[in-house]
């Protein structure tokens, strides 16, 4: 493989500590090397430009059954975006739901190298990995659903944690799963019925236990595993006014949690799409922002992380496995509703959505998003996001950036509202001063999110020896003035090498890159009782085999790298 | 002595059963029985091993003459008449993996094709509907487990899916339907008196075409508004019991095919159908799911929404993906005379497309990729006969509740023939040879 010198770009690396040090950073055989390791090298002259570690999304809706049936059911949402073939560009259109491919070129336009399907319906575990199998470039893994499993429910109302864990390790291995997800614990079960679960107490219909039980229980099995990622949790109450009450009891679960891995990752529970989750008052009349009260929790309790969920202020698609709540959606907005009940395991819900700078309700969702950013204490912790594409195209994460990092930018923003006193009489947005820096983009964009995932060994810096991906942005930090050249710049990266490779030249995707998907084989002590308990299950409950359910690594991933965990002990 | 091999998956209806055993002789060249299988099913494995099946390529001269042609030179004319056409037709897809539909889908971008499947003539009209007013669903094993109110509207699974109602829908006792048949409604609404209407508890026989009404007729009886004294041919009194029967339900289920979707008002009905859905939802839970026919049509709407969005009719011949049914739909191109050459895979439009759209295919240059001898092989200039995919080649296929199942290889074909996969990745290659494309 070539050889490349990155020269003289201003270099961001929390991992590192290099804050905008002029400094090269070189690539040899798909690794990051010392500079006096080449020979040879090709030079990328970087000179007044922005160089960092590929970014890491933790979070983002890209691949499965729900995404595409967004794709399928939404033509309109094609208009306007299809760019035809080119080079090793395949055709590729869409806008709040892309194509496979334009996921792929769009990310690798951002100088992102890693992104994670944030749910699997374990079911459709293959549908998942064949769109993932052909999204190009970038390194890919999967969430599997678990807090409306039946066999969890069942073990974890008599708090079998060893059960649960040893039925984890099949499930991630069967269907070639990263990480334990957890989505409106027992409500989505309750779905089945048409009722939900709307706090961490409600008890689930028939199975008799409480979310509280369910989150509580998948962390410990999740620990007993010794897992790269936490837990990762979408609680219940999402989207209501007055939730946040339910997310602060949620994350009090965990108080005093310590994690137990080998790779470095430092928190027991990640909570997703945070935003969503930190609505005060009681009706939509008098929603208010409660972002202080959550980020005061966040920031003084280490042991857990967060990503935002930005509102970006487009029309989009709305996808989750929480049922309930996307039928809540379809009754507010009366646009076309979605829903797949899976068997024994989860459902998913679909609805188009507009945010619009014309509704109060969107610009308060808008400001919180961007205040729970800008109150985070630690960046190595909370990430950014758009839960793609709930919130906002995954592509507007470079706006996201543009808000986060100028106070002008987001005044302009919240200027051009309608409502602009009323979302400032709800929210905090206006009276906040703090402009990020890009040393807490970097860490909040790759350097955060690769620990938490337990990948700080492979991402997330530039440390010699980890792969070498690396995003270099036309951005000169001394110099940039107008806050739109940093949107103009993150969305648009001049280089990017993704696993030594260059993906990108000169703003252009020139290749496919060479993608891997990762998922987690944990070993645990042979367990009878729940191979007996997932063959009696098959027998008669699922309308699939036992023998056909397994997602078979050759024929459905592309470069399958394995994590392997030896839990026997 | 023969060995058995268990979990195997048929490849002929949406239904995909996945749970046959197939006999086959100790050196795995001869499939001697089927168990578990529908009649359907059984047949489509058996004949695989008919002796008079068709293993070289045939070409039609312009008499009509078919002769022997090699593997090479049926490859060679796919590649050229594809490369050579403006905005050849590239039709079927849904007896074929999903494997094989992307590799046709790679040709279809080099070459500008409108890539088109059987929905075209059978559940588009339901993406369309869904396109307008969404769809809540659920997977089969969801109706299993919990469905005691049952819908069977425009289809008859007796005939058409023979195992759906034993596997999912009437008789298995679920987690939560314990009682099996005898906890759930069967509520049948078919013109006609078929053995499925005749299991019901109520059979609606509607009037032909009257859909739309008596769909709009339940809404209202839903609502417990005020109805005429018969719609479509069914009493107000009927009407208005049915609609209390879905309503006192706990889990509602309504399955139909193509006898409201292809029927006078097509996708209207059906989004009739689905607002019907959402409106139970307001008094219990409901679900409504087409009874998908070929057995992975839904994966080529799968595979062609993740790499274009869209889930048929994708016409790629400008250069970008545009989806416009009744202008880039197989049978209004064909009658229009807009496309100028024609590829099929994996379907039998001579055998199911209007006569006006074969005499068409019949004058073009043309391709039939199918290991049978149908009525579209009969037509087309070029007949490439292939393995079956499900009993000789593996591959994903997907349910017609969109759940993937990987469908297993039992017997090896006969020599010298190609699967589906294999055929096409010959022809993409040429392609890209012709093209000038690494």
């Amino acid at each position: 493989m070539a050889e490349y010198l990155i020269k003289n770009g201003f270099v961001f690396d929390p991992v590192l500590g290099i804050n905008g040090d002029k400094t090269d950073v070189a690539i040899k055989d798909g690794k990051i090397v010392k500079s006096t390791e080449i020979k040879n090298p090709k030079v990328v002259d970087a000179a007044g430009k922005t160089v960092m570690a590929g970014g890491v999304d933790i979070h983002a809706h890209v691949a499965g059954p729900k995404v595409n049936l967004g794709r399928n059911y939404r033509p309109e949402d094609k208009l306007f975006t299809y760019a035809p073939k080119k080079g090793a560009r395949r055709m590729a259109g869409g806008f709040s739901v892309p194509t496979v491919f334009r996921t792929g070129y769009k990310y690798a336009q951002m100088g992102y190298t890693t992104v994670m399907e944030a749910a699997m319906p374990p079911l459709y575990a293959r549908h998942v990995h064949e769109e993932m199998r052909d999204t190009p470039i970038l390194d890919q893994g999967a969430y599997p659903v678990f807090g409306n499993n039946w066999f969890v429910l069942e073990y974890l109302k008599n708090h079998e944690v060893e059960n649960t864990a040893a039925y984890m390790s099949w499930l991630l291995r069967t269907t070639k799963g990263y990480a334990v997800k957890i989505v409106n614990p027992g409500g989505t079960e309750a779905w089945g019925w048409g009722l939900n679960c709307n706090s961490i107490h409600d008890p689930v219909p028939y199975f008799d236990i409480t979310p509280a039980q369910i989150m509580k229980g998948l962390m410990e099995a999740n620990e007993a595993l010794k897992l790269p990622h936490s837990v990762h949790i979408h609680t219940n109450n999402l989207g209501n006014p007055g939730n946040y009450e339910t997310t602060l009891d949620t994350f009090k679960l965990f108080e005093g949690e310590k994690p137990n891995n080998d790779f470095g990752r430092k928190q027991v529970m990640h909570h997703t799409h945070v935003q969503f989750h930190s609505y005060g008052g009681d009706s939509w009349r008098n929603v208010e922002s409660k972002a202080d009260k959550i980020m005061d929790y966040v920031n003084s309790h280490d042991n857990m992380t967060m990503d935002l969920g930005c509102v970006t202020l487009d029309e989009t698609t709305t996808m989750t496995a929480d049922g309930p709540f996307e039928h809540h959606l379809t009754e507010l907005n009366h646009l076309k509703w979605a829903n797949t009940d899976v068997e024994l395991e989860t459902a998913a819900g679909v609805v188009p959505y507009i945010y619009s700078p014309n509704v109060k309700v969107c610009g308060v969702q808008w400001a919180i998003g961007l205040e729970l950013g800008l109150m985070a204490k630690d960046p190595m912790r909370v990430f950014i996001t758009t839960d793609h594409p709930n919130a906002g195209p995954f592509f507007r994460y470079p706006r996201v950036m543009k808000w986060l990092m100028s106070k002008d930018a987001r005044e302009a923003q919240m200027d051009a509202l309608k409502w602009a006193e009323r979302v400032r009489d709800s929210t905090f947005l206006s009276g906040i001063d703090r402009e990020l820096t890009l040393y807490e983009i970097a860490a909040m964009t790759r350097a955060g999110p690769a620990q938490a995932l337990g990948l700080k060994d492979r991402y997330g810096s530039l440390t010699p020896g980890l792969e070498a991906d690396v995003a270099v942005y036309d951005y000169n930090p001394e110099t940039a003035e107008d806050p739109e050249l940093i949107e103009k710049a993150f969305g648009n990266a001049a280089y990017l090498f993704k696993g030594g490779e260059m993906v990108v030249k000169e703003g252009e995707v020139v290749s496919n890159g060479n993608k891997k998907t990762l998922w987690v084989d944990a070993k645990v002590a042979e367990n009878p009782q729940v191979q007996r308990d997932v063959t009696e299950k098959f027998l008669r409950y699922y309308t699939v085999t036992q023998a056909n359910y397994e997602v078979n690594e050759k024929v459905f991933m592309k470069n399958p790298y394995r994590i392997e965990i030896d839990a026997t002990q | 002595m023969a060995k058995i091999i268990s979990d195997v998956v048929c490849p002929f209806c949406g239904t995909l059963c996945d749970d046959l055993e197939v006999k086959v002789s100790d050196d795995g060249k001869e499939l001697l029985e089927v168990y578990n299988a529908c009649v359907i099913g059984t047949e489509k494995f058996l004949h695989s091993q008919a002796e008079d099946r068709l293993t070289v390529p045939q070409m039609q001269d312009e008499e009509g003459n078919s002769k022997d042609v090699s593997v090479d030179d049926a490859v060679e004319y796919t590649a050229q008449m594809l490369c050579n056409a403006k905005k050849p037709l590239m039709y079927g897809w849904s007896s074929t993996n999903c494997e094989a539909q992307s590799v046709g889908h790679e040709i279809a971008e080099l070459v500008g094709a409108v890539v088109d499947n059987t929905a075209t003539v059978c559940h588009g009209t339901t993406l369309i509907a869904l396109q307008d007013v969404g769809v809540p669903s659920c997977t089969l094993g969801e109706v299993k487990n919990r469905a005691d109110r049952i819908v069977f509207w425009g289809c008859n699974p007796a005939h058409a899916h023979p195992r759906h109602m034993s596997r999912y829908s009437i008789f298995p006792r679920g987690f939560f339907t314990g009682k099996g048949h005898k906890a759930r409604k069967m509520v049948v609404v078919d013109p006609r008196s078929t053995d499925t209407a005749k299991m019901a508890d109520l059979h609606m026989q509607i009037e032909q075409g009257r859909d739309y009404e008596l769909l709009s007729a339940l809404r209202v009886a839903v609502r417990g508004n005020p109805l005429p004294e018969t719609v479509a041919g069914i009493p107000r009194e009927t009407i208005q019991e049915v609609a209390e029967t879905l309503k006192s339900g706990r889990f509602v289920i309504i399955f139909f095919g193509m006898g409201v979707t292809q029927s006078l008002s097509k996708n209207h009905n059906i989004d009739m159908a689905i607002s019907l859905t959402r409106d139970l939802n307001d008094y219990t839970k409901a679900a409504i799911m087409p009874m998908r026919g070929h057995y992975n049509v839904t994966g080529s709407g799968q595979v062609l929404g993740w790499q274009f969005g869209y889930p048929f009719c994708v016409d790629l011949s400008r250069g970008f993906a545009r989806y416009n049914p009744g202008d880039s739909t197989s049978n209004d191109l064909l009658r229009r005379g807009e496309v100028d050459a024609i590829f099929v895979l994996g379907s039998d439009p001579g055998a199911h497309f209007p006569i006006s759209s074969v005499k068409k295919i019949a004058k073009l240059p043309s391709v039939c990729v199918d290991p049978h001898i149908t009525p579209t092989s009969a037509v087309c200039k070029l007949h490439m006969p292939v393995a079956f995919v499900g009993v000789e080649e593996g591959g994903c296929a997907y349910r017609m509740d969109n759940v993937p199942i990987e469908t297993r290889k039992v017997i090896d074909a006969p020599e010298g023939v190609l699967s589906d996969e294999e055929f096409l990745k010959r022809v993409l290659t040429r392609v890209k040879e012709i093209k000038g494309v690494a």
